[in-house]
């Protein structure tokens, strides 16, 4: 059931879907015209394609180099979703310990913070000796796509209304019958968490995810690099290398638009899961209209 | 002068309750960590099915009891004292508290707000579901179950918050300045609204205000307190018969309890501004 219903009907619908139509074919028509005038020049001059290839040289090239090409983009997107998963059981996990625990957050948030801020291009080649390479790989997208989410999280779960808080004391925590009083307050601490924290939580989860999303990839195209001077390798990024080292520039272009096109529909992927997850109450999420 | 009479003559004149006390706070100090003291000797019986309006400037730690009387926040010296014996955490399940701001959780609807103290003590959604609808239609919310917060005017939240206070059928329902965020007109409404859910639910109310009228109009006990240190320096009885109505607003005794009360108040501030 709905409180108010949209009620205007047609004309806002309409003007509402012709405001969609423009931010959609504004865009669009700008990439159509920068691609043509790109065409257009390496035409008019005769430019070589191993400098800079003809938009419609870099599509045959996509197009021939498929399989290939393919192959490369799983290994990419493989390392970028493993590396953001693991990124999202750490961040989470050690942002519910250190709210659960002072101790724990004392400890452990400056490590955190020290991983972040070490560029992880620097660490790429000592995880490159320590580790076997996909698992280096791996690593790199973890150290990036971790830390937005833990400090994202842990700042979340300590943005709920202290009266929210209060009123949790007052309802949940009940004097237990027959358990050590440190376990009451532990089982309270929970409630609060789960009821509370966790959902009050959420939006900045949700903000740190639409940021690590992006980082992860990023680190994943680092590692891959930094791996790929080292030898083997067969994600996107090392296909960009490789192709440099040949001279085999449409090659690249292709890798890059890939990998470009990566970094978009991962973009629009969380932000997808971000909508759906809030449009019911989170300012964040609602038209102007409501 | 009656302002200025000492304590212990005014409260002769809380005499005209004769409920059987169920909680009361005695002799309750309370300094704060960084020195400020809120309370001083506070003595308060609060009596069976009373409505006690607690008024007076800021600062006179109106609220500070309030939080006392919910086990909120311990008192720094005395005592909270329930009539049938136990601590604050034995009762808790028996007391409602109403901030002034609605606090709703924005992520949940209307019933699910109001579903949130069942569900803390452990009650299922399918046994709860009859009690948040009558908690609802108690507060005129019948239709707006599934609407969210954001969706909701002010005064509707504020029934929102009242509702779920009553979730738990409280005996002692605590209310720390619940309309003062709110329009005259809004304010209004909730006052008759309060005193309607008080005759039909059968609890005893305590109520933080910084209006005269306000508390006049809906109070069977009025607790003047003055500032720094927090205690209190009157108490008026309202004898009025319930229920009120907007007519009670217009009769020679709710002006002259308006008058009286606004003394003490005066009186109250003035020794504030003494110390």
């Amino acid at each position: 059931m709905t409180v108010q219903s949209p009620g205007e009907g047609a004309p806002l619908t309409s003007r509402r879907d012709a405001a969609l139509l423009l931010r959609v074919a504004l865009p669009l028509a700008l990439f159509a015209l920068v691609i043509w005038g790109w065409e257009r020049y390496v035409v008019a001059f005769g430019v070589p394609h191993y400098v800079l290839p003809a938009p419609s040289r870099i599509a045959h090239t996509m197009v021939a180099d498929w399989p290939l090409l393919f192959a490369s983009l799983l290994q990419t997107l493989k390392t970028t979703f493993l590396g953001l998963a693991l990124a999202i059981v750490g961040g989470v996990g050690l942002a519910v310990l250190l709210s659960l625990s002072r101790v724990v957050e004392y400890s452990l948030y400056p490590y955190a913070v020290v991983l972040q801020v070490t560029p992880v291009v620097a660490i790429s080649p000592l995880l490159l000796i320590y580790m076997p390479q996909e698992t280096a790989v791996l690593t790199c997208a973890w150290i990036v796509a971790f830390f937005p989410i833990l400090s994202n999280t842990t700042l979340g779960l300590r943005s709920v209304d202290r009266n929210l808080l209060e009123l949790f004391e007052l309802y949940g925590s009940t004097k237990p019958r027959c358990a050590p009083p440190w376990l009451g307050r532990l089982i309270s601490r929970v409630k609060a968490l789960w009821y509370l924290r966790a959902p009050a939580a959420l939006p900045y989860f949700l903000g740190g995810l639409k940021i690590a999303g992006g980082l992860a990839l990023i680190g994943a195209v680092v590692a891959e690099i930094a791996a790929g001077s080292a030898g083997a390798g067969s994600g996107l990024a090392y296909r960009i290398i490789e192709s440099q080292f040949r001279l085999n520039i449409p090659r690249l272009f292709a890798a890059l638009a890939l990998l470009s096109l990566t970094g978009v529909v991962i973009f629009l992927v969380m932000s997808g899961i971000s909508h759906l997850l809030l449009r019911r109450w989170h300012e964040s999420a609602l038209s102007k209209e409501s | 002068m009656r302002a200025n009479g000492p304590p212990a003559a005014t409260a002769q004149d809380a005499g005209a309750h004769d409920a059987a006390s169920i909680v009361a706070l005695r002799g309750v100090d309370k300094v704060f960590p960084n020195g400020v003291s809120a309370l001083a000797g506070l003595d308060l019986d609060i009596g069976r099915d009373e409505f006690v309006s607690l008024l007076g400037p800021s600062g006179c730690g109106k609220s500070t009891a309030l939080r006392i009387l919910a086990g909120l926040i311990a008192p720094s010296r005395g005592a909270v004292v329930w009539t049938d014996g136990g601590d604050d955490t034995d009762h808790r399940g028996e007391i409602g508290f109403v901030f002034q701001e609605p606090t709703l959780m924005p992520w949940a609807n209307v019933a699910d707000n109001v579903y949130m103290p069942l569900r803390l003590r452990g009650v299922s959604r399918k046994a709860a579901r009859e009690t948040i609808q009558s908690c609802l239609s108690l507060v005129g919310l019948d239709a707006f179950a599934q609407a969210y917060p954001r969706e909701l005017s002010g005064g509707m939240k504020m029934r929102v918050s009242i509702a779920r206070a009553l979730s738990l059928r409280p005996k002692l329902l605590l209310m720390d300045e619940p309309f003062a965020a709110l329009d005259e007109i809004t304010r209004f409404r909730l006052n008759d609204d309060i005193l309607r859910l008080q005759r039909e639910f059968g609890c005893t109310i305590v109520f933080v205000t910084h209006s005269v009228y306000e508390s006049v109009y809906l109070s069977t006990r009025i607790v003047v307190m003055a500032a720094r240190p927090g205690r209190v320096v009157e108490e008026i009885a309202v004898a009025a018969a319930s229920p009120r109505t907007e007519a009670f607003r217009t009769t020679p005794e709710y002006a002259d309890l308006c008058r009286r009360t606004s003394a003490a108040l005066h009186g109250a501030m003035g020794q504030d501004e003494h110390l």
